[in-house]
């Protein structure tokens, strides 16, 4: 048996302990609200739903199509469960997929599971379901292009985080590896747009009452379009910024205290670990660190705001 | 399919294989986490995080090759790094030219890369060793005891449960488009890209189908057996002396590693 390795599953020693850590507190943040409206939301009936939904995407990601040159097209399956079980039902289940990945098939590291869980389980959901949402209520053809765009750009924002972890870890040069990650995954998202597009108009034939109006999907405040169309135009904006000009992107990063936060703390902050956290570095790290959860906060404000004015 | 066709775990009796799940999650973190915490070309440090490492492989009965031979999976993951080898400013070692680039291999950006790959895969093998002498139940059940909410744990455990059945579901789907793909000798069958990625999709959307009903089915079979929100097991996961030995041992000898990596 064998699963297609996807190349967004980062192993362990790749990512810097600082940026690892950032990306755990994210996560954390995230899905404790994700368990939170989910246990408010659903029952205890959608528990065994979840497990099998998380089950049927890592099943899913072993169909495959040929594309060219030996390579297939698989999915990835963030954006696709997010439409079809609703964005923080869709958030939890990828991230069991991620976990399993990483604990049982070594596909992912454990310390930086938080950032794998981030790229590719709430980032994926959130643009995929935010992109969506915005098409609510229109037709079936502009809903199910809709849906195409969001599988792609899901994938493409997922390698753009890769990407940036990895530079900011200094493991990557960043003029590098974000072509490098954004074209191969350019190719990968096609394959995710292509199946998610099918499968959605598929099951809309067979069962349109489980994405129709009552169900789970619809019920995502507007604020997740927010969150969606953000994402969306930071990959939009960065990437091609990164590529033509990663000089300027770096500066920017420099002048923010992003590259000492990531790169310097693997081996300055410990190494004079007579006052660990209490060094230059350290500090910047950490208003890194909270810079980045004020970001997070201040995007799930706004998407309880949505919430709140839509119920 | 078989339910444990895709573990990991080796049915064995070995000294790690008794240890609490606890124990043996919370020693593969430490152990992780203090990799990635050693500075780049701390060789001694390395060396010793190996010997760790060979230590618990024995202890294991596995032998060492066990791990080393699986640890290979992580390796294409090393493309990312390669850039390292010419962007740290350093001693220039060799130039060449690829495609339109000269690159200047230095030897702080060499020496970055391997430590980036040394460490990587110290953590990959001992990930390797745990799921190796744990059941993933067990391992599920030690994750809740350290706390991760019980709503995730229990669509893990679901997922692991499913997962095999589910798999069977694809395999049928997938041998009936097979057998549906019949080609003349020398032509191609079936449509172009975009045909072939419709009908992968078609799959996806009447796996996706068959799981939901089934998960339906499931609650109901559940629900009539008393299910409450609640997974019970029988395994009461307590821990003994030698748990608590052992980890403090593991703590005291990954703590040494870090010291040499810092002298």
């Amino acid at each position: 048996m064998h699963f297609s390795p996807v190349p967004l599953h980062i192993p362990d020693g790749f990512l810097s302990i600082m940026v690892s850590i950032i990306c755990w507190v994210i996560t954390i943040i995230t899905l404790g609200i994700a368990i939170s409206k989910t246990n408010k939301a659903l029952g205890e009936k959608q528990v065994p739903l979840m497990g099998v939904m998380a089950a049927f995407i890592f099943a899913a990601q072993m169909i495959n199509f040929p594309v060219a040159g030996g390579t297939s097209g698989h999915l990835l399956g963030g954006a696709l469960a997010a439409i079809v079980l609703g964005p923080w039902a869709g958030m939890l289940v990828m991230t069991a997929v991620v976990a399993v990945q990483g604990l049982l098939f070594q596909d992912g590291g454990l310390l930086v599971m938080g950032a794998n869980i981030l790229n590719m389980g709430l980032v994926t959901a959130a643009i995929g379901y935010g992109l969506y949402r915005s098409a609510a209520g229109r037709s079936k053809v502009v809903k199910l292009s809709v849906a195409g765009v969001a599988a792609w750009l899901s994938v493409m924002a997922g390698a753009l985080f890769t990407a940036l972890q990895l530079w900011l870890s200094g493991t990557s040069q960043l003029g590098i590896v974000i072509p490098a990650m954004l074209g191969i995954h350019a190719l990968i998202g096609l394959g995710e747009a292509f199946i998610t597009v099918a499968a959605l108009s598929f099951i809309l034939q067979v069962r349109p009452d489980l994405l129709g109006e009552g169900s789970e999907s619809a019920k995502g405040g507007r604020g997740w379009i927010l969150a969606g169309g953000l994402i969306a135009l930071a990959v939009v904006l960065i990437s091609p910024l990164a590529s033509g000009d990663p000089d300027g992107l770096e500066r920017v990063a420099i002048n923010m205290g992003f590259i000492d936060a990531g790169l310097d703390a693997s081996y300055q902050v410990i190494p004079d670990y007579t006052l660990p956290f209490l060094g230059e570095t350290a500090l910047s790290t950490i208003v890194a660190g909270v810079i980045g959860i004020f970001v997070v906060g201040a995007v799930v404000v706004l998407i309880g705001r949505g919430m709140r004015a839509k119920a | 399919m078989h339910f444990d066709a895709f573990d990991r775990y080796h049915e064995k009796s070995s000294f790690l294989h008794g240890l609490d799940p606890r124990v043996k999650v919370l020693v593969t973190v430490i152990y992780i986490v203090s990799n990635t915490l050693l500075p780049d070309a701390a060789w001694y440090s390395f060396v010793s995080a190996w010997i760790f490492l060979i230590a618990a492989n024995l202890l294991s009965q596995l032998g060492i090759e066990y791990t080393f031979k699986r640890s290979i999976i992580a390796l294409p993951f090393a493309l990312v790094a390669i850039t390292v080898l010419f962007s740290i400013p350093g001693k220039p070692i060799s130039t060449f030219q690829f495609l339109m680039w000269d690159l200047t291999i230095t030897d702080a950006g060499l020496l970055r890369f391997v430590s980036i790959l040394i460490r990587s895969w110290l953590s990959v093998q001992m990930a390797i060793l745990l799921v190796a002498v744990t059941r993933f139940p067990d391992l599920i059940h030690a994750l809740e005891h350290l706390r991760v909410p019980a709503i995730l744990t229990t669509i893990i455990a679901f997922l692991y449960r499913y997962l095999f059945v589910l798999t069977d579901e694809v395999l049928r789907l997938i041998r009936a488009r097979e057998s549906r793909s019949a080609a003349v000798a020398g032509q191609r069958s079936g449509g172009g890209v975009a045909w072939r990625a419709k009908i992968a999709g078609n799959m996806a959307g009447q796996l996706f189908l068959r799981s939901y009903e089934r998960s339906e089915r499931i609650y109901n079979a559940m629900l009539s057996r008393g299910y409450s929100g609640h997974l019970y097991t029988l395994n009461p996961h307590e821990m003994k002396q030698r748990d608590y030995f052992v980890t403090a041992f593991a703590i005291a000898a990954i703590s040494i590693v870090q010291l040499i990596g810092r002298l």
